[in-house]
């Protein structure tokens, strides 16, 4: 490697600064390595990489392919899931897969997490496919900063993005590039009659914190998808009873 | 020539026993049956069952109420037709080429191969010896035709031989119509008009007329099964018969014999590289893939050791094979030496011509699916790799099944864009304590997992009933609502019964599914 090309320190230093917030619908810098820890009891977190994935890929089609909603050859998904986390958050249900994503799942149930890690990364070896989901529960011991390094390396050079789902985690030490905190968040009100007593849950929504990412500034953002794009609304300061930032610092950061 | 196996699955059931005919086991009475719609049904007797009263085709409980002390062995159909083809591939040692006619005779063309074996009827003698020394019980007849042959080894006198010069029609006038290979509904028809030997049904056809009138009578049948007339005319031969030969298929197969032993892993890496190299040449020229490869490995102690590859996608990949096996080398115990090694493709599909793909390429633009699912699939197991697929069905945890990952998807309904499904459902469905205003209400709030939720948002019910021709009776419909509690968590709970329904007690509620 030509060491002219590396980054100077005081560049890699001020890289976050200039660079510009997260929105969704920005284009990637390359494939990435996602993380993203949310609790086990409810589908967030899945349902999350699934729009982040779907939300990165509408981004580097071109023009006209993002318009009419047709992704890279419609390449499958592989879904790889240890047994913790198949027992406590379900198995993923076709039917219920956002529409672009319902025909196109491998799924791979692994026992513990060193299986998984191996699957993650043959599967990121694979030209076709679209992107990588796994979902690991917990802290495992195979999982440190070496295993993720290998996990961003691979993402990096074969072009396949990878989003990790971390079940029920504290935040470990990890190279991964895009590090979010995420949680359910309640759904947006109807439209039409928004002032009905009892109105029926909506489409899935979720509270992400971006805690740590190398090209953008951390941030905070309520997200849903309304079949076209991922719609973000900044929450409001002064909201929900439970302040986040006090949560994650007890989750041991 | 003509061979009739009437005893076929007991002979076969003889055989896997290791007895004699009317010794050891099959002294006492036994039955082979299959199961019916209407119970276990009898497919063949031994000697002392059809002694006791049994026969074939009659109901287990019948031939119990005759015969008690029947055993009964559960017959095995698929094994029977897969050792007739082997049969009639054995049995081309008569003739250029046979046929199967399940399921239970062969068919050789047996033409001007006669004179080999010392005239026709030292032929049959050979037929009839060969085949006895390997206990099988056989009818064997020649006949100018395939249809005469038939007749003859079913109904004619044993050891028949039709010359080709003598009239067949009035050779064969006194055999019943069922020598003309006829469905049963036919045969009825035929017993109905009064034809029950073959010399009636040709005597028709002589009179003026007479042979429109049958053929009036059987206008619509094509088949030849079902039509008399076209059975005839094969018989005599006016009519031409094709038939299917069987055909070998020999695996492909390569092998090293090493003058000196192996012991150490890189040689025998070498030599599996060079076998590989052998079987992709050998799968090149048929134009196939292999997938499945087993590999035999011969020690000087006699000592073989296989092991089995399956692959995702038809491969003539050297590289690709030799990484798959060499996983599965490393517990060989080489003991004293490996003297002999052999690659064998056990199932191979058509695989065209394709350009190889360069080491360098590959390694740039990444692994194709196909291999990496055989990778993924040599360690972690077949059953570890699977694909969601629709199935026809209500229940939602019956509406998805699982399949192998590349196996092709069948065509089925889209899912409805006004059912709400949840994005992940539980392996089983977890049992919850809700509270609600009333026994038929909305849920108001519950708790999961040893944590109570308030209900924030709730949509329902939407009724699920039982399937009634899958399940039994007493099993209950389903209320299922949608549910969204005050931190945001979406869930897809449902109440199993409603109040009243006489199927049980209380409903009982439940947890089936997250939504994202």
């Amino acid at each position: 490697m030509d060491l002219a090309t590396l980054p100077t320190a005081a560049r890699l230093l001020t890289l976050g600064q200039g660079a510009p917030r997260w929105r969704p619908g920005l284009p990637p810098a390359g494939p990435v390595h996602h993380e993203i820890f949310a609790p086990a009891d409810e589908a967030g977190g899945a349902a999350f990489a699934l729009a982040l994935a779907l939300d990165s890929l509408r981004a580097q089609a071109p023009g006209e392919e993002a318009r009419r909603g047709v992704f890279l050859a419609e390449r499958p998904l592989l879904w790889v899931q240890d047994a913790a986390s198949i027992r406590k958050a379900g198995r993923p249900y076709a039917p219920g897969l956002p529409p672009a994503w319902r025909n196109r799942v491998i799924h791979v149930a692994v026992k513990d997490a060193a299986d998984a890690l191996f699957a993650l990364e043959e599967g990121m070896r694979c030209r076709d496919l679209a992107c990588v989901i796994g979902e690991i529960c917990g802290n495992p011991r195979a999982l440190d900063l070496t295993a993720s390094r290998r996990l961003g390396l691979a993402a990096e050079r074969h072009g396949v993005p990878l989003f990790l789902v971390r079940h029920d985690a504290a935040r470990d030490i990890s190279s991964a590039r895009m590090r979010w905190q995420v949680r359910s968040a309640a759904s947006p009100l109807p439209r039409w009659n928004a002032a009905a007593p009892r109105a029926g849950p909506g489409v899935g929504s979720w509270h992400a914190e971006l805690f740590r990412a190398r090209t953008h500034p951390p941030g905070e953002w309520t997200l849903h998808d309304d079949g076209q794009t991922l719609i973000a609304e900044r929450p409001v300061a002064h909201a929900t009873a439970p302040d986040h930032g006090a949560m994650a610092g007890a989750a041991g950061a | 020539m003509a061979l009739w196996l009437a005893r076929l699955a007991l002979d076969r059931w003889r055989q896997a026993q290791g007895c004699a005919r009317g010794e050891g086991s099959d002294a006492q009475p036994l039955a082979l049956v299959t199961e019916t719609a209407h119970g276990p049904r009898i497919d063949a007797a031994n000697d002392a069952g059809a002694a006791g009263g049994a026969a074939p085709g009659m109901l287990l409980a019948d031939a119990r109420t005759l015969c008690p002390a029947l055993q009964v062995v559960a017959s095995d159909p698929a094994g029977d037709l897969a050792f007739l083809e082997r049969l009639a591939l054995w049995a081309r040692r008569w003739g250029p080429w046979s046929a199967m006619d399940a399921p239970d005779g062969l068919l050789v063309d047996v033409t001007a191969v006669a004179h080999l074996f010392g005239g026709e009827e030292a032929l049959l003698a050979d037929v009839h010896r060969q085949l006895e020394a390997r206990g099988l019980a056989v009818r064997a007849a020649i006949g100018p035709t395939a249809g005469s042959a038939w007749a003859l080894a079913r109904y004619g006198p044993p050891a028949a031989i039709l010359s080709p010069g003598e009239d067949v029609i009035a050779r064969l006038a006194a055999l019943p119509v069922a020598a003309l290979r006829l469905d049963d509904d036919v045969l009825l028809v035929l017993r109905r008009l009064g034809l029950k030997r073959l010399g009636d049904l040709a005597g028709i056809g002589e009179g003026t007329g007479g042979r429109d009138a049958v053929q009036r009578r059987f206008r619509n049948r094509r088949s030849p099964a079902a039509n008399p007339l076209i059975r005839l005319d094969q018989i005599a031969g006016r009519v031409p018969e094709p038939l299917l030969p069987v055909i070998a298929v020999e695996p492909c197969l390569a092998e090293r014999r090493l003058l000196e032993p192996i012991r150490h892993r890189p040689l025998l890496d070498q030599v599996l590289a060079d076998l590989a190299g052998d079987m992709v040449r050998l799968l090149e020229a048929r134009g196939e893939g292999a997938r499945r490869l087993e590999l035999g490995l011969w020690r000087v102690d006699g000592e073989v050791v296989v092991r089995r590859l399956e692959l995702a996608a038809a491969t003539r990949d050297v590289a690709h094979v030799c990484r798959l096996f060499a996983t599965r080398l490393d517990d060989v115990d080489a003991g004293f030496g490996i003297e002999l090694v052999r690659l064998l493709a056990t199932w191979t599909e058509p695989l065209a011509l394709a350009q190889a793909d360069l080491d360098a390429a590959a390694d740039a633009h990444g692994i194709s699916l196909a291999a990496c699912i055989d990778r993924l699939t040599v360690r972690l197991g077949a059953k570890a790799l699977s694909r969601p697929v629709p199935r026809g069905s209500h229940k939602p945890e019956r509406a998805q099944g699982w399949q192998a990952p590349l196996d092709p998807v069948r065509p089925s309904q889209e899912v409805f864009a006004f059912h709400s499904r949840p994005l992940k459902l539980l392996e089983r469905s977890e049992s919850i304590a809700v509270i609600y205003a009333s026994p038929d209400g909305l849920p108001r709030r519950f708790s999961w997992r040893g944590q109570a939720r308030e209900v924030a948002r709730v949509e329902g019910p939407e009724r699920i009933s039982p399937e009634w021709w899958r399940e039994k009776g007493g099993s209950r419909l389903r209320d299922y609502y949608r549910i969204e509690d005050a931190s945001g968590c979406r869930y897809w709970i449902y109440r199993e019964g409603i109040m009243g329904d006489a199927r049980g007690g209380m409903p009982q509620w439940f947890l089936q599914g997250l939504f994202g």
